[in-house]
This record gives C-alpha cells, sequence and structure tokens, in this order.
C-alpha cells in the first residue's frame, strides 16, 4: 500500500509572529519556516506503516512556493521515499489544495492519504475533509490511532465524549491529532542521503486547477493585550466575584 | 555541502536542542551523568560522526561546517558536547590525519556510529603544559610494545573504547622526538581507571586517571606506523581542537548573552527594566563585542584551516581569544542577574563554573601566549 502524505511549509512554532503594520497579515520576511508539526505526525505514522511492513512506500507533496522543497527534504529526511513539489506563488486556500491532491490521488492511487488536522498558520481544519468529500472516500480526522487491517483501517479519534474508533474502507483520509505518536529527529547521515531522493517538480496547471484566492482578508489584528486580574483572599469570595461577573449561576 | 542540506543540519540539531538538551541540563547536572536515552538519541542522530570522513561513514564536515554545529550544540550545557567531544575531536584526530590505510577502516567506521568511542591521553602527573616531558614508557617486545605510565585528567577515559595515547618508545631521546602515539583498546589487559575527578563544574562529563600496567599493544598499532611522529601527531590534534574549542566557547556565549539580555529586561529596580541603566547596556554591550570577535575570527581561522594555510600561531590566538572572551562574557552575565546569578536555580551560575574550563584544557592560555609570541619572533 502506498501513503500519501501533503506537508505544509510554515511559520515556526516557535517563532512569535508579528502583524504587518499594514494589517494585512503577519510578517513573513526573514522568519523561520518549517514543517507544519501536524503534518510531520502525519509523516511519522507514514514511515511508522512502512517500518512495520504495511506501507510499501511513502510520498509526500508540497504545495507552496518554491521553498517547500525544504520540507519535502525534511519529510524525506525522516524516511519519506520521493516528494512531488506543486509549485505556487499565491495564497494556498484549503479548496484549491484539495483539488490539487484530489488529482494527485488519482495519478498515484495511495491506500492511505494521512494529513495534519491542521495548519498551524491558519488553523483552517478543512483541507482532509474536502478532499475526502472530493475523492468520495472515508474520512477518519482527528485520529490518536491508525490501525490498518486487511482492506479496512481502524482509526481512534479524539473527540469531545473520548475516543471514537470507526473502522473505514481503503482508500481512506486520515487527519492527525497530537497525540498519534512523537515525530522523530532525522538523522544526520539521513538529512545527506534525503539529497538523493527524488523529487518531482509540478505546478497547478499540470493539474488543471485554478489556485486564485477566493477569499478577502478583511484586516488580521493581534489579540487583545489581557486585562490586569485582581487577587481574591478566599474561595468564597471567589465564588461571590464569579458570580458577581455572571461566570456561575 | 550544499547550504540547503547544511541548513536542514543545522535546524534539526538547533531543534534537538532547545526541545530535548536544554530540558535535560538539570537531571546531568543532579545526576552527574548524561541519560542513557539521550546517549542512544546522540548514537542515531549520528552525531558522534561529524568529522569522520563520508567513506568511512561519516558525515565528512569541514572544519567550518563541524564548527557551525558545535556551536550550535553548545547552546546547551557543554557536558553534552563532552560526549561526543573527544570522538569527532582530539580522540578520533590522531588516527584522521595521520593513521595508516588499515587504522583507518578499523576505527572510523565505529567511530562514525558511535560504537566505538574515542579517548585522548597525553597530559600525566608530572607532564601538563610541558606534555613533552611525558614519562609513559613504551618499550619494544617482538611485534609489541609493553605500556606503562599513569595519565591524568583522561576525558571520556570511563567511557571509551579506545585511546589515543602518546608514549615514549625512544627512551634515550629526550623531549618531543622520543614519543609515539599508540591505539590503545580500552579493555586490554593491564588498563586500569582511577576515581571518576570531582570537577569544579562540567558534572556529568566524566575524566579520571589511566593507570597502564604493562599493557601489550602490537606494534602495528602506532599511529602512521612509523615511532617518534607521536609528538607532531598530537599537536596537529590540538591545532584542530583550538579551533572546536572556539565554536564551543562562542556557543556558550550565544547562550550566556542571549540568557542575559531576557533577564535584564524583565527584572525591574529602581521602577524600570534594568537594561534601561547605562552601566547594564554597556556589560552587554562588551559581551556582544567579545562574541562577534571571536565569531569573526573563527569563521576565519575555520576556513583557512579548510583551505590547509592555518598555521598553528591562528589557531593559538583564536583559542585564546575565545575562551577567554567568553569567559568575561560569563562574569559578566553573572553580574547582570545580580544576586539570582549565583543561585544554581538561574544557569548562568553553572555556565561560569563549566566554561572556567576553557581557558585551561587544550593549552592553558599561557601556552597559547608562548605560542603566538614564539611564532612572532621566529617571523612565522
Ligand atoms: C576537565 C579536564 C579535562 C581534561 N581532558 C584531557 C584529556 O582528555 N586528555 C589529556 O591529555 N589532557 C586532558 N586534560 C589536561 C589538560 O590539558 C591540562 O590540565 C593542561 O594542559 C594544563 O596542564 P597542567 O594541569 O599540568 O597545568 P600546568 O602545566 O602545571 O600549569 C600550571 C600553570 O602554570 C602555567 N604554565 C605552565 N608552563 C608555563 C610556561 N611555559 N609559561 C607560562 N606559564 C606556564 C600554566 O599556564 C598554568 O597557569 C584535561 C584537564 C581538565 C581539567
Amino acid at each position: 500500500m502506498k501513503v500519501l502524505v501533503p506537508v505544509k511549509r510554515v511559520v515556526d512554532y516557535n517563532v512569535k509572529v508579528r502583524v504587518k503594520s499594514d494589517q494585512t497579515g503577519v510578517e513573513l520576511a526573514n522568519i523561520k519556516m518549517s514543517m507544519n508539526p501536524f503534518d510531520e505526525i502525519a509523516v511519522e505514522e507514514a514511515i511508522r506503516l512502512k517500518e512495520k511492513g504495511i506501507a510499501t512506500e511513502v510520498v509526500v507533496v508540497s504545495i507552496g512556493v518554491q521553498q517547500c522543497t525544504e520540507t519535502l527534504r525534511t519529510a524525506l529526511a525522516m524516511g519519506a521515499d520521493r516528494g512531488i513539489l506543486v509549485q505556487t506563488d499565491v495564497t494556498t486556500e484549503s479548496l484549491a489544495v484539495a483539488k490539487v491532491l484530489a488529482k494527485i490521488a488519482a495519478e498515484e492511487a495511495p491506500g492511505l492519504i494521512i494529513l495534519g488536522k491542521q495548519a498551524i498558520d491558519d488553523d483552517a481544519n478543512q483541507t482532509g475533509q474536502m478532499l475526502a468529500g472530493l475523492l468520495g472516500w472515508a474520512q477518519g480526522t482527528f485520529a490518536s490511532k491508525v490501525d490498518p487491517q486487511g482492506d479496512t483501517v481502524n482509526v481512534t479519534r479524539e473527540i469531545d465524549g473520548g475516543l471514537e474508533t470507526v473502522a473505514l474502507k481503503l482508500p481512506a483520509i486520515v487527519t492527525t491529532d497530537l497525540r498519534l505518536n512523537e515525530p522523530r529527529y532525522a538523522s544526520l547521515p539521513n538529512i545527506m542521503k534525503a539529497k538523493s531522493k527524488p523529487i518531482a517538480n509540478k505546478t497547478p496547471a499540470d493539474y488543471g486547477v485554478d489556485m486564485t484566492p477566493r477569499l478577502t482578508t478583511l484586516k488580521v489584528t493581534e489579540p487583545a493585550k489581557r486585562q490586569a486580574g485582581i487577587k481574591v483572599k478566599s474561595v468564597d469570595e471567589l465564588v461571590a466575584k464569579l458570580k458577581e461577573m455572571g461566570a456561575v449561576a | 555541502m550544499d547550504a540547503e542540506t547544511f541548513g536542514l543540519l543545522k535546524d534539526q540539531l538547533a531543534r534537538y536542542v532547545e526541545e530535548r538538551l536544554i530540558p535535560a541540563e538539570d537531571a546531568v547536572e543532579d545526576g552527574d551523568d548524561i541519560p542513557a536515552d539521550i546517549v542512544a538519541e546522540f548514537k542515531a542522530m549520528g552525531l558522534f560522526g561529524l568529522s569522520v570522513p563520508e567513506a568511512y561513514g561519516g558525515l565528512g564536515l569541514t572544519m567550518a561546517e563541524e564548527a557551525q554545529l558545535v556551536r550550535t550544540l553548545c547552546r546547551a550545557s557543554i557536558t553534552f558536547r563532552s560526549l561526543i567531544g573527544t570522538t569527532v575531536g582530539i580522540g578520533s584526530q590522531g588516527i584522521m590525519i595521520d593513521g595508516t590505510p588499515e587504522q583507518k577502516a578499523e576505527w572510523l567506521p565505529k567511530f562514525a556510529t558511535g560504537e566505538a568511542i574515542a579517548s585522548f591521553a597525553l597530559t600525566e602527573p608530572g607532564a601538563g603544559s610541558d606534555a613533552a616531558s611525558l614519562r609513559a614508557q613504551a618499550v619494544r617486545d617482538g611485534d609489541f610494545y609493553r605500556i606503562s605510565g599513569t595519565k591524568r585528567y583522561i576525558t571520556n577515559a570511563p567511557r571509551a573504547t579506545v585511546f589515543t595515547l602518546m608514549a615514549r618508545t625512544d627512551a634515550q631521546v629526550k623531549g618531543a622526538a622520543g614519543i609515539s602515539a599508540f591505539i590503545v583498546p580500552a579493555d586490554s589487559p593491564g588498563i586500569s581507571l582511577g576515581k571518576p575527578d570531582r570537577k569544579m563544574g562540567q558534572r556529568g562529563a566524566k575524566t579520571c586517571d589511566v593507570i597502564l600496567d604493562d599493557v601489550l599493544v602490537p606494534a602495528a598499532n602506532i599511529i602512521g606506523g612509523v615511532p617518534g611522529q607521536g609528538f607532531r601527531t598530537a599537536m596537529k590534534v590540538l591545532d584542530r581542537g583550538r579551533i572546536h574549542i572556539a565554536a564551543v566557547a562562542l556557543g556558550m556565549a550565544d547562550r550566556l548573552i542571549e540568557t542575559s539580555l531576557a533577564y535584564a529586561q524583565s527584572r525591574e529596580q529602581f521602577g524600570q527594566a534594568i537594561s534601561q541603566f547605562q552601566l547594564v547596556q554597556a556589560m552587554l554591550a562588551d559581551m556582544e563585542v567579545d562574541r562577534l570577535t571571536s565569531e569573526a575570527l573563527l569563521e576565519r581561522t575555520a576556513a583557512r584551516f579548510d583551505a590547509g594555510q592555518a598555521t598553528n600561531r591562528e589557531c593559538s590566538v583564536l583559542k585564546l581569544h575565545a575562551s577567554e572572551a567568553v569567559g568575561r562574557i560569563a562574569d559578566k552575565a553573572v553580574q547582570i542577574h545580580g544576586g539570582a546569578g549565583y543561585m544554581a536555580e538561574y544557569k548562568v551560575e553553572r555556565f561560569y563554573r563549566d566554561v572556567r574550563l576553557l581557558r585551561i584544557y587544550e593549552g592553558t592560555s599561557q601556552i597559547q601566549q608562548t605560542i603566538i609570541a614564539k611564532a612572532m619572533l621566529r617571523g612565522v
């Protein structure tokens, strides 16, 4: 079974982003970029499936600017077999990305597509779901366990009430949650070997997809500054205050 | 190496340092050892193989590249570096620089994976700065040598698989010309280790005496195969080591400056952040001058080393400057932290103790000054 893993290049999670003065977005110049952490979990899961002999090949794909090759190289260094770069300079929106991925899925015929549940830049949390819709495949989102059995895959999902396990017919879409696994550090020799793994260079036009953004960002602002709090002396006073503010009945 | 690949290497290491090593520092300090899972991760990540040529399974980094990664690594406690330090550097370099093809084929692949850990045994109770006066004796016995003597303060001796060990093969020849460098497996009968040294800092890094009592070593284990070359080999190793130590100093400087800057901006006295006081700013500025001058010198010397042009005078200038500079930086870091800087809870206290060693080992500051001035006087 082939496993396809889309990976997004995002602002590194350690970076404190600043809003641009014209409020059109966040400052990206000279900012450290890395693989979306949820996608890293997806890559790790795919590699583990390969190490268990369940997956035969792990293909990673990134859609975005030329520098996404770095993101692909990171995935290749972790253990993926080959990469596909779909190069575009426009802002990538979920639906357009899902359309490109659907075309790649048709070409590559993977048994599983594992995506991050969301990207930490726009927190959209919809690409996997849209892709499942476009392909008409089963989907298991927010996975904390992925267990392929023959022509199905059991996916344990983190939901509000606890854990839910669903059996999906393959091929299927899985999106990863934080507790699925702890991604490995790529070894330094593997980072060097990743240099010789193939990356195919494509454009959205190769897949007949129009990437033109359909959403308009009106304004991006900093989160509101936290107001200073007050200290209470006792639990009684705390409860009284909460009641006063209508936080508890 | 191409810039993109090297960038990935450095990023990956920086992330490992931030996410794994810095949080583990206190455990290393309190336990006086590096946890086994971190040792295993170092091996899995290929950190032991930084300097081993690619043909032998390592990364084959240039000196300039190695220096950048060592600097990155040394943002975390220098104790972590000590784990790989001797295998990447002084313990293995004798074989890498002057070893025979057979010696390289036997040892370098094992160094690259961390399967074998190398130590460097030059210093003796009676021979420190004056290393050429060392007394360990190697007496020829057929195809073997019998080595007896005591080596002192040997880093990683308790962890070592093999020693690059300097001993006198020609008792008649006083000084450097009578010395040979041997590859001595640590499990050779007749080798025993002293008690672990109790040190001022770098807890978790291991040093101790290595005592050799009639240890039988094949003559084929003389590095390069020719007796009498050992001191020259050791000096080449130390020249390279001095560049490595400067990279260590810069990594520590990075962390000390970053920590001091954050503290100065958050600590308030007299109704404002202490970073607003010009006397505190002067300390910060002096720290930055010491860092950037070390960095400039390191980049230049490493590049010249890679081009085969660095002289030992330049290596000594770099080591002297960078180790003294980071000493000043650590001192100011403690000062900026005030009383907190004297407390173990704040990391600068540990860095202050750890960094002191840099001015002592691999040639004291006075020995560097001596090397530099003698070279100047000789006109080289
Ligand atoms: C933690 C630690 C780890 C070490 N690891 C290793 C290792 O792995 N392998 C190894 O072989 N060695 C190792 N060493 C030994 C180290 O290299 C020596 O301690 C160092 O070279 C100084 O030698 P010494 O201690 O005998 O001091 P001494 O040589 O006795 O020096 C004492 C003082 O006299 C000064 N002095 C000496 N000679 C002169 C001179 N000609 N002119 C001016 N001043 C002079 C020195 O600068 C110093 O200030 C280690 C030491 C330490 C502390």
